[in-house]
């Protein structure tokens, strides 16, 4: 004997599944892709950049790498919410914040 | 291995103040962490242990709170770290810290509290009753009710093996009650250190926050999760009885005192069963003697296991009674019945020879319970039986 | 030993930490938030060797939605009002297995980071408590973006004189906050601890070694750092840097360290930039006249006075 109207569920994980206490692994927002957010682009023009890195400390998100021997930082774009902080801050105004089409 | 029995049982206890042999069950338990708030009536438990701490008979950080909210606060820290924590309080202690009791529970750490129940304000009263324990019913807690000195000793010890059961890792709270148990000095055995040791093995887990494993305690549960995290703590928390009575017989076995979920005393062939919980108990077993001397089938069962509810070892013991009179030490304000009552009549809504059953709040903010309140009950709740009414509080000895 | 005199690595340009941040993206802070950035380089400084504590708020919530964490070290949130008994406890917890032989016999920093309502009004007294208490390895850290962001934008004591919030809104008959912000960092030192320190996401190699600083100090520690909030300031999303800079320019938020009692003022503001410029990228001052900035500047520049005499009176630690 069971009902008849099924019942849909938004739950993510089982009872059973769910870890002890509710603990979370370190580190795993990385699984959560933040680059949707973004309707602005930052652009870099390498010729103008002089590497000093600020758009890599001053990024509230963390996304830029640095790009080592061929001496400029790159956006992670995966994570990049294009707040601009970046262009705002580079004093050598490399970074241009372009418009996303959708 | 059993303890010694009887005549040198008897032999070794000795007569002390239950809050202070608390604090000796804490220092014999080797917790790492106490942390605590000063309230009456709780306040000899954390003297002492601060004591004890003091001279270096425990080796622990006790770390004495600005409040009970910080001394909550300051245990679910600890714990989360990996310490054996303890911590003890009443009353408006326990509403102050009530929001961190649901966290401690959901994060699963086994800290053990002693709560020396007291009535809740207003007006304001220090002395005993259980609209505190009552007041934190559903935050996820195991909760048991201690009746004697050597009881609550007992109870203290068993709770960190039960509570750091990797099977339960649940918070448990020990109550008794404010100064008619907490300040009695009652004749109490003392276990042997070495033996506790063995009983209960120094806390260690990987439940914890570690530099080496680096997990994240204390996540944000929305409505996709929700549901699913409450209903894994109801089954955590049911889950554990039988790992609590599991315990009790482990302890039996190393210290020669057995105890049960339930207790019973003289139900053989009892028509009339008084449900209670607590110190009480004691004066209501004397009652109980002298009506059934009198030729009345009077008997008595206790609830020592409060959460989870010992639902199937509760049904039995009150099976074939006609009365049940169930005792509250607390009102539910807006409800016919009290928090114990209320449960009780939901269980036995079930049963197809459900006996007549009356409440009866009494004790309330310290009022005296002598042995003619029970016999009043006894003679009521038949009373209320042969005339079938039934559903509404009796307040004992009220002036209206 | 003196606490200016603990050792420390310290942060420069060439120093500077690469690889990972400690505090992973995929969190969903706003964009341009400037107390996410705050906290990313802060936790940046201290690597993963640490605890860290969170109080409930907007960096809390940003960062764990179960099952995920952007926290790399161990990480544990309780509520909104306890992060410093929280702290406290931990610290208690690690300092008692490390007696007892349970946990490597070194110093485990356990930092605790609240916003400014969990701070200042609701947590006020269990971080009082905490600094009493002298737990060892505490640090504690306050994201100061000036109001009740994650419920909000409502008024906390930290929201500045004249921000309208959603609790203090300008109207007609009113300016919106109409009381001073709570001095908070003066409290804490009122404890007498050996390391208070302002800091600014702006000043970001000064920010990351004051957490340094406080992380080596044994005894607590109490840093005040300045969160731009976009969202809540309404202003746009790239002047969370720029705004935290211009509140140091403009004497708003003075940098100063309090080290065992002594007084240091990091940057000697002599010439400030005019409040207004300040001001008038926020929204939440939009309304302000020419005349309430004068009176508000007339306040800062006292208080900031008053720090500087702070600085020449006490140049030697008190304790």
């Amino acid at each position: 004997m069971s009902a008849k109207t099924i019942v849909t569920t938004e739950a993510l994980m089982k009872v059973g599944d769910l870890p002890l206490g509710l603990t979370v692994q370190p580190g795993s927002t990385v699984d959560f892709k933040t680059g949707d957010w973004r309707s602005a682009l930052p652009v870099l023009d390498r010729e103008k950049c002089s590497y000093c890195g600020f758009c890599y400390v001053y990024c509230p998100d963390g996304v830029y790498q640095d790009m080592g021997p061929e001496k400029y930082y790159k956006p992670d774009l995966d994570y990049c919410k294009g707040c601009g902080v970046c262009a705002h801050e580079c004093p050598k105004k490399c970074i241009q914040m372009v418009i996303q089409e959708v | 291995m059993s303890a010694p029995k009887g005549k040198s049982d008897s032999a070794r206890a000795i007569g002390l103040e239950v809050s202070l042999a608390i604090a000796e069950a804490v220092k014999l338990a080797e917790a790492e962490v106490v942390a605590a708030y000063p309230i009456t009536p709780q306040t000899h438990i954390v003297e002492h242990l601060s004591e004890l701490v003091a001279n270096g008979e425990l080796t622990a950080e006790y770390v004495p709170v600005e409040s009970e909210q910080s001394a909550m606060s300051a245990c679910i820290g600890a714990a989360a770290a990996g310490a054996r924590t303890f911590t003890s309080t009443s009353s408006q202690g326990l509403l102050l810290m009530a929001e961190m009791l649901y966290i401690a529970s959901i994060l699963r750490l086994p800290i053990v509290m002693a709560m020396v129940n007291r009535a809740i304000s207003g007006p304001i009263n220090i002395w005993n009753d259980h609209s505190d324990a009552m007041s934190v019913r559903d935050c996820g807690w195991i909760q048991v009710f201690a009746e004697t000195g050597q009881e609550a000793v007992d109870l203290t010890i068993m709770s960190f093996r039960i509570a750091e059961d990797p099977g339960v890792l649940l918070p448990l709270i020990v109550n008794l009650d404010g100064f008619t148990l907490s300040h009695f000095i009652e004749p109490v055995i003392l276990p042997e250190a070495a033996e506790v040791r063995r009983f209960l093995p120094p806390y260690e887990t990987a439940h914890k926050l570690d530099i080496q494993n680096p997990l994240s305690l204390g996540a944000l549960g929305g409505p996709e999760i929700y549901t699913e995290a409450r209903r894994a703590l109801d089954l955590a928390l049911t889950g554990a009885k039988p790992r609590i009575q599991r315990v009790f017989d482990d302890f039996a076995k190393v210290f020669g005192r057995q105890y049960k979920l339930v207790e019973t005393y003289r139900t053989e062939g009892a028509e009339t069963i008084l449900v209670t919980m607590g110190s009480i108990s004691e004066t209501a077993m004397t009652a109980v003697d002298e009506m059934r001397e009198a030729g009345q089938k009077v008997g008595l069962v206790r609830l020592r296991l409060w959460r989870p509810f010992p639902v199937e070892e509760f049904r039995a013991a009150v099976a074939g009674a006609k009365n049940l009179a169930v005792i509250d030490r607390a009102m539910i304000l807006g409800f016919p019945e009290g928090p114990v009552a209320t449960e009780i009549r939901a269980l036995l809504y079930h049963e197809k020879n459900r006996p007549h059953m009356t409440n009866f709040i009494l004790g309330l903010g310290g009022r005296d319970v002598p042995r003619s309140h029970f016999k009043h009950i006894v003679e009521r709740v038949r009373e209320l039986g042969a005339s079938g009414r039934q559903g509404r509080y009796e307040l004992v000895g009220v002036l209206e | 030993m003196k606490s200016a005199e603990v050792q420390f690595e310290k942060v420069t340009a060439k120093t500077f930490p690469k690889g990972p941040d400690s505090l992973a993206p995929g969190h969903r802070a706003c964009q341009g938030c400037g107390e996410v950035l705050a906290l990313r380089l802060m936790v940046k400084a201290l690597g993963l060797d640490f605890m860290a504590v969170s109080a409930t708020g907007c960096m809390e919530v940003c960062t764990s939605p179960f099952p995920q964490s952007a926290w790399r070290m161990p990480w544990i949130h309780v509520a909104f009002e306890n992060a410093a008994a929280v702290a406290g406890g931990v610290d208690a917890g690690n300092v008692i297995r490390r007696r007892k032989g349970k946990m490597p016999d070194r110093r485990i920093p356990v930092v605790a980071f609240a916003g400014d309502g969990g701070t200042a009004d609701i947590g006020l007294q269990a971080l009082s408590g905490a600094l009493e208490r002298y737990h060892e390895n505490l640090v504690y850290v306050c994201l100061d973006n000036e109001a009740y962001m994650n419920t909000g934008i409502q008024r906390s004591s930290a929201t500045p004189f004249g921000a309208s919030t959603t609790t203090s809104p300008a109207g007609k008959v009113s300016k919106g906050q109409n009381t001073w912000k709570k001095n908070m960092p003066a409290i804490a030192a009122a404890h007498n601890i050996p390391y208070v320190a302002t800091a600014s996401p702006a000043y970001h190699l000064d920010m990351m070694n004051k957490i340094r600083r406080a992380a080596a100090i044994p005894g607590p520690a109490y840093l005040h750092v300045y969160a731009p909030c976009p969202t809540g300031w309404r202003m746009k999303s790239e002047l969370a840097v720029e705004s935290a800079r211009l509140a140091v320019k403009s004497r708003v938020f003075p940098l100063y360290e309090v080290i065992d009692g002594r007084y240091i003022l990091n940057q000697k503001v002599d010439e400030p930039v005019p409040l207004g410029d300040y001001l008038k990228p926020q929204g939440r001052f939009r309304h302000l006249s020419e005349q309430d900035i004068a009176l508000i500047s007339e306040r800062v520049n006292r208080e900031y006075e008053h720090l500087a005499k702070l600085a020449e009176t006490f140049s030697e630690p008190s304790f």
